[in-house]
């Protein structure tokens, strides 16, 4: 497989670890005990067992033929992660983390979360696990998310919202930060993506490439080859790069990232980091960010929550730079379209986040013709997005 | 060549005294009014200077400093503004030094070889990038190497003995020992705790120890000053500043700076 990161944590010249002092010996006790744990068979053995029993693994790959019609083309498989235990992919990397933290004797979890998937995940495997849980979230996103704040709520975590900044995810994120460096030493920080300070991208990437592992044996007994292509929405990138971790070295699979590109890329209101950003330094890491001409960091936008990040995984950018991963967009517009026709077509109702790679996979779809082959990650399911859409139809529930 | 931060610790060393660096946010609420304070500093009895430039993402400081680095993007404080500071304190002060004070971002932006030139240029000394850990600061460190610029290494509780090695490795000017692991403006670490990390540090690097992080009033600033080469208080001056303005920051700061520069035992 892939020989990176290196030793510090570089994917190429992005990734490496950007902290405070007072993070830099928790960060290298985190890397030796995952170092370590990523080694033994009974960390793997604890983390299978879960994932079969609890979260309800392996997620299906379904043939969507509705879709695949509507699209007159490439057929159309879906990855189906909105089927997990908590809605969403986001469990696969908390159960891991977790399961971490028990092995360093941490109890107090720390967390950030922007559409609240991350956090009820989170706030989910502590409660399992008899663990303290702390969710940071932005008070804009608090706002937009209601039913994911109730949830973390009944599960017994504590949710602080955000009111520094922008008031959402990148927010949350530092005040995580904030926290961790404040008690680094009984405190767990559990990133909910593939970034920040190493080693989270490398090792939230494992914990999430059971997805592609898995849809990979999957295609292959469906339609004995590999797909031409491979297309997921991006925020952070986890559900994006666990799915593409297993294709990477298999070149004749295309790999598709779609950024949330708002209210259009060419606005100032977009997510859409590689498509509209530079190379920089925030949290912890180097990749590509939304900045302006001074190297501040530019507000993101997105109907999403968990898209809405000005930044990026420093895998991304590398894939990216090296051309091995394609980036594209789609709007907030498109994305609301989108939702609406999986739910009418496929009788899944789609996370807004994940909506996003559909209309880009119905492109391809025309694009590869009938022969062609593509799974989609459909990272979460949508139904704590049912508000936000029903507010745009100006239907009262 | 001795730069000004050696004189001063050896004009302090002389006098057998703990020195008083002062943190302010340039910029904040305006370039004039920063500039202002800054210039007055010196003669409230600040031995060296910390130059805060804002960032929006400040995830090291507490609110207020957040707070007072927003209010400074807002009057349009940017990198090269906060230089033009140090070009104008310059023009009547050859001997404070200046720390800049700021996280990687937007100097990464500009260019580490440009910023370590443009910081010469206006009369800077030294700076302190609280997210660029000795592990990535290599390329900025090469530059400042090359106009004779000091990178300032943080050091913290968590720095045990296995670490320390690696972070006062390649150090100039002085180490700043963060005296609580947590944020700005935080509660202050324990006396005893901070005479012990002092001795180490000052061991293991050489150069003098300053301790900074949760000194907010005279009496703090006197019990650090006992063990530390200088005291550094950020937050109790921007919070005075901002919430009562000039005279009554600058009063703060004869306060704390008298405190801390008693004679040593």
């Amino acid at each position: 497989m892939t020989n990176y990161p290196d030793e510090n944590g570089r994917f190429g010249s992005f990734g490496g670890r950007y902290v405070a002092e007072t993070l830099m010996p928790p960060i290298l006790a985190l890397e030796s005990a995952y170092k370590e744990a990523r080694k033994d068979p009974s960390f793997w053995a604890e983390f299978d067992n879960f994932a079969q029993h609890y979260v309800g693994r392996p997620s299906p790959l379904y043939f969507a033929e509705r879709l695949t019609e509507y699209g007159k083309g490439a057929k159309i498989y879906l990855k189906r992660e909105d089927l997990n235990h908590t809605g969403a992919h986001k469990i696969n990397n908390v159960l891991g983390q977790l399961l971490l933290a028990k092995r360093m004797g941490k109890k107090r979890i720390i967390a950030e979360t922007g559409a609240g998937q991350h956090g009820v995940a989170t706030a989910t495997m502590a409660a399992r696990l008899g663990m303290d849980c702390i969710v940071f979230m932005g008070a804009v996103d608090i706002e937009r998310q209601k039913p994911n704040v109730f949830r973390m709520k009944l599960l017994g975590a504590e949710v602080r919202s955000v009111t520094s900044g922008t008031s959402t995810l990148k927010d949350a994120m530092n005040d995580a930060l904030r926290d961790w460096v404040t008690h680094a030493s009984e405190t767990f920080y559990c990133i909910g993506t593939v970034a920040g300070p190493a080693p989270y991208p490398e090792m939230v990437r494992e914990f999430q490439s059971i997805i592609g592992r898995e849809a990979k044996a999957q295609i292959l007994k469906a339609e004995n080859r590999l797909p031409d292509a491979v297309v997921a929405c991006i925020g952070g990138g986890s559900n994006a790069m666990g799915i593409f971790h297993e294709f990477i070295e298999d070149k004749n699979v295309r790999l598709i990232g779609v950024e949330a590109a708002g209210r259009g890329v060419d606005t100032d209101e977009h997510a859409a980091s590689l498509t509209g950003g530079a190379p920089g330094i925030l949290h912890g890491n180097r990749t590509y960010l939304l900045q302006d001409e001074h190297g501040q960091i530019n507000d993101a936008h997105s109907i999403s929550a968990g898209l809405d990040y000005p930044g990026i995984g420093p895998e991304h950018s590398y894939l990216h730079e090296i051309g091995r991963a394609e980036y594209v967009s789609c709007t907030d517009n498109e994305a609301v379209n989108a939702f609406q026709l999986c739910t009418k077509l496929e009788g899944i109702i789609p996370a807004l986040e994940s909506a996003h790679a559909l209309p880009r996979t119905l492109d391809l779809a025309k694009e590869l013709g009938g022969d062609g082959l593509i799974i989609m990650n459909m990272s979460g399911r949508g139904d704590k997005d049912v508000n936000t859409i029903a507010g745009l139809m100006g239907v009262e529930i | 060549m001795t730069t000004r931060i050696d004189k001063t610790f050896a004009r302090l060393r002389a006098a057998n005294q703990s020195g008083f660096v002062a943190y302010i946010m340039g910029g904040d609420p305006s370039h004039a009014a920063s500039l202002e304070l800054m210039k007055a500093l010196p003669d409230a009895g600040v031995d060296i200077i910390e130059l805060g430039m804002p960032f929006t993402d400040p995830a090291a400081d507490g609110p207020v400093i957040e707070l007072a680095g927003l209010r400074a993007l807002k009057s349009g404080t940017t990198v090269r503004s906060v230089l033009d500071m140090a070009t104008d304190f310059r023009k009547d002060n050859d001997d404070t030094p200046i720390i800049l004070m700021g996280y990687a971002n937007p100097i990464h932006h500009m260019g580490y070889a440009e910023f370590a030139a443009a910081a010469k240029d206006s009369g800077v000394d030294g700076a302190i990038i609280v997210d660029l850990p000795p592990e990535e600061d290599g390329e900025l460190r090469a530059a400042f190497d090359q106009h004779d610029l000091a990178l300032i290494r943080l050091a913290t509780p968590t720095t045990d003995d296995a670490r320390l090695p690696t972070v006062v490795a390649g150090t100039k000017g002085f180490v700043y020992y963060v005296s609580v692991a947590g944020i700005t403006g935080a509660a202050k670490g324990e006396n005893a705790a901070i005479s012990d990390a002092v001795n180490r540090i000052r061991t293991a690097s050489g150069l003098p120890v300053v301790v900074g992080f949760g000194i907010k009033t005279p009496e703090q600033s006197a019990q650090v000053a006992a063990h530390a080469d200088a005291v550094v208080v950020g937050s109790a001056i921007v919070e005075a500043f901002h919430k009562n303005g000039k005279d009554a920051a600058l009063a703060l700061v004869k306060n704390l700076s008298a405190a801390a520069q008693v004679n040593r035992p």
